[in-house]
């Protein structure tokens, strides 16, 4: 127990932090911890190249306020905002297939709240190619690529992984950044609870004719909701909700036929629409890590909480969790704390689980409640919309909470 | 144990702390409160010994070159954060089977820390001078306080500072620290106080000034039950509370 080989081992440690996953969550974590004095190692399985793609491939983020706030304290905002594009206001709308133009709900503007836009979209390779370069520059983080962790082992002093070539990392405090398909939340017998919700996702940029204003639109179809979310340009990204069937049978069919399945549901309000960048699908799922922290680990964005991204919340939710592991890892380092102590990783969970399972509900209950063609529900949501729409008070808590103003806000969070 | 105790020391009371001496890092063990309210001891002492030493505490090792000596250290819940911070601390413990545990862990904790079996009376004696003294949670132990904040005064150098904390002597921190804490929560053992130990801030002044120190600062260390969390107050000083002195 006190062999002095031990304290030697412990002195020498590769850095403060491993963080296994070098995707949008594991490059921020490594730029926050770099912010408060603490040496990271990212290790992404991909080899070169792949996090650096630069042709436009689809992919958008729609940031919270909150999330735009955190790449601010973290200097990064400069970069990203020429090719950020703002969301001043978001309509929610009712409808049918073929009903063009059914808006019905509600309306929210930015101007109702004295922070500003509720959010920005950002393209995934703007944002990406800014957080690679930022890690590179930083002199507290080694980013090594095609660095496939094959085991890890957790010492009451220090974390250690293997990588695939035998060598072996060690660190105070080992980060799962590693998707919802965690391997280091696995491999430290940490089980999931997940389901499906039996619909898949269609996501891809589109262009239009009109431009949109910065306005985003959340429109709820039996199938499922469509997100319209303004990008750049005459341009916006959709997130398009489908049961399984249906998403499989759209995505098989070439550009021209899935535009004349688009378009009733998208209706001509942006005048005529085109594909602009590539078609993914992904299909909607919650998978929930059943602990975010273990011994000398935690857990961050997907590999904690898998939400489905109805509102580009999956996001979102990772940079909330990024921002408050930096807080208390912060405080623990000024107190002298150790950072990895089952006290200090208690704040984090604490703190999170709450945040994490209201996330999850109300997507759940969001998606359940939206994706119905029964007369009594849409009455009653219809009714609900109207509501919320003509209480002032109401409007402001549901464009606070879109801007992810609700809830404890960590420091680099704050205005 | 039998070791033979010098100075202002209670025999009685150190026998109750060694019984519990190998639970000391289990933060959910025999000493969860000493845990809960470690966060905040830190946050007071890193902020008195940043301000009165001026050191930026973003630094890596911000106490660098400092001197700490933590009296009543026991297991090390505050020795081990102030050496990652940079300082030269030494331990003493009155408890002798305090010492080996508190070296297990830092050996464990890659820290080098000289603790020792001593008393403050003792290292005083000795000649040793230090910047900071720690005296958190033992003078409600002590038989005689002036004694041993006298002993505490002459271990500084001209320009030290002394943080010192206790527990309040009126009802209410009756109820909370030996009603509530022992007999209810039963975080701590039964007898692990005497309510009639207790010293109420002003006497804890008159005694540190009696000793040749200067009062800075002095706040409360208050536990909400709802939120579960210990903050520090300017006005209650009720039950818990922690003073700063320095030595002219």
């Amino acid at each position: 127990m006190d062999n002095p080989a031990r304290a030697t081992i412990l002195r020498r440690m590769t850095s403060d932090l491993i963080i296994v996953g070098g995707g949008l969550n594991g490059a921020t974590l490594a730029l926050a911890a770099a912010e408060i004095g603490l040496s990271s190692t990212v290790l992404d399985a991909n080899p070169e190249g792949v996090q650096r793609a630069t042709g436009f491939d689809g992919r958008s983020y729609a940031l919270a306020l909150t999330s735009v706030r955190l790449l601010q304290a973290l200097d990064l905002w400069a970069d990203l905002a020429p090719d950020a594009q703002p969301m001043n206001r978001i309509r929610v709308s009712d409808g049918r297939v073929g009903d063009a133009a059914v808006f019905l709900g509600l309306d929210f503007q930015s101007a109702e709240i004295e922070e500003g836009p509720m959010g920005h979209m950002i393209e995934d390779r703007h944002l990406r190619a800014v957080l690679m370069d930022r890690m590179a520059a930083s002199p507290r983080i080694t980013h090594r690529l095609g660095a496939r962790v094959v085991a890890q082992e957790i010492s009451p002093h220090a974390a250690f992984v293997t990588l695939e070539d035998g060598e072996t990392l060690s660190a105070r405090l080992l980060i799962g950044a590693d998707g919802r398909q965690s391997g280091t939340a696995t491999r430290a017998g940490i089980r999931r609870t997940g389901w499906r919700y039996g619909q898949t996702a269609l996501v891809c940029a589109i262009a239009h004719e009109k431009p949109h204003d910065g306005t985003a639109h959340q429109l709820f179809l039996p199938p499922g909701p469509l997100a319209i979310l303004p990008l750049t340009g005459n341009r916006s990204s959709i997130v398009w909700s489908e049961t399984d069937a249906h998403a499989a049978a759209f995505n098989a069919l070439d550009d021209a036929d899935y535009l004349t399945i688009l378009r009733p549901r998208f209706g001509d309000f942006l005048g005529d629409i085109s594909i602009a960048g590539a078609r993914f699908t992904y299909p909607l799922n919650l998978t929930l890590a059943n602990a975010i922290t273990g011994e000398r680990l935690v857990l961050v964005g997907d590999a904690a909480h898998g939400v489905h991204p109805i509102a580009g919340q999956g996001l979102n939710a990772g940079l909330r969790d990024i921002a408050a592991l930096a807080d208390v890892l912060k405080h623990a380092k000024r107190r002298g704390e150790d950072i990895a102590s089952p006290v200090v990783l208690a704040r984090y969970a604490e703190w999170r689980r709450f945040d994490t399972a209201t996330l999850a509900l109300a997507t759940d209950i969001f998606n359940r409640l939206f994706s119905n063609d029964n007369p009594l529900v849409r009455a009653t949501r219809d009714l609900g919309m109207a509501a919320i729409n003509a209480v002032p008070e109401a409007r402001r808590s549901f464009i606070r909470e879109a801007a992810g103003l609700g809830g404890d806000l960590p420091e680099m969070m704050r205005a | 144990m039998g070791n033979v105790m010098s100075g202002t020391v209670d025999a009685s009371e150190i026998a109750k702390f060694e019984a519990m001496a190998a639970e000391w890092w289990d933060p959910n063990g025999k000493f969860k409160p000493l845990h809960m309210l470690n966060p905040l001891r830190l946050d007071y002492i890193t902020t008195q010994i940043a301000g009165e030493f001026d050191r930026d505490l973003t630094t890596p090792r911000p106490f660098e070159g400092l001197r700490l000596l933590d009296i009543g250290c026991g297991g090390g819940l505050l020795c081990e954060p102030m050496t990652r911070l940079g300082a030269t601390v030494i331990g003493v413990d009155a408890a002798e089977r305090n010492i080996p545990v508190a070296r297990a862990h830092a050996a464990q904790s890659g820290l080098e820390i000289d603790y020792r079996h001593t008393t403050a009376e003792a290292m005083a004696e000795s000649g040793e001078q230090f910047d900071v003294v720690l005296n958190m949670e033992v003078i409600e132990h002590v038989a005689d306080p002036l004694a041993y904040l006298t002993a505490c005064q002459a271990l500084l150098r001209p320009g030290g500072l002394h943080i010192c904390s206790t527990i309040n002597r009126n009802p209410k921190s009756f109820a909370m620290a030996i009603v509530g804490a022992e007999y209810v929560m039963r975080w701590l053992p039964k007898g692990t106080h005497e309510w009639s130990k207790f010293i109420t801030p002003e006497e804890l002044y008159q005694l540190m000034r009696d000793a040749g120190l200067h009062p800075v600062d002095r706040k409360g260390m208050v536990f909400n039950p709802i939120s579960w969390q210990w903050r520090l107050s300017d006005r209650d000083l009720s039950v818990n509370y922690v003073t700063a002195a320095l030595k002219p």
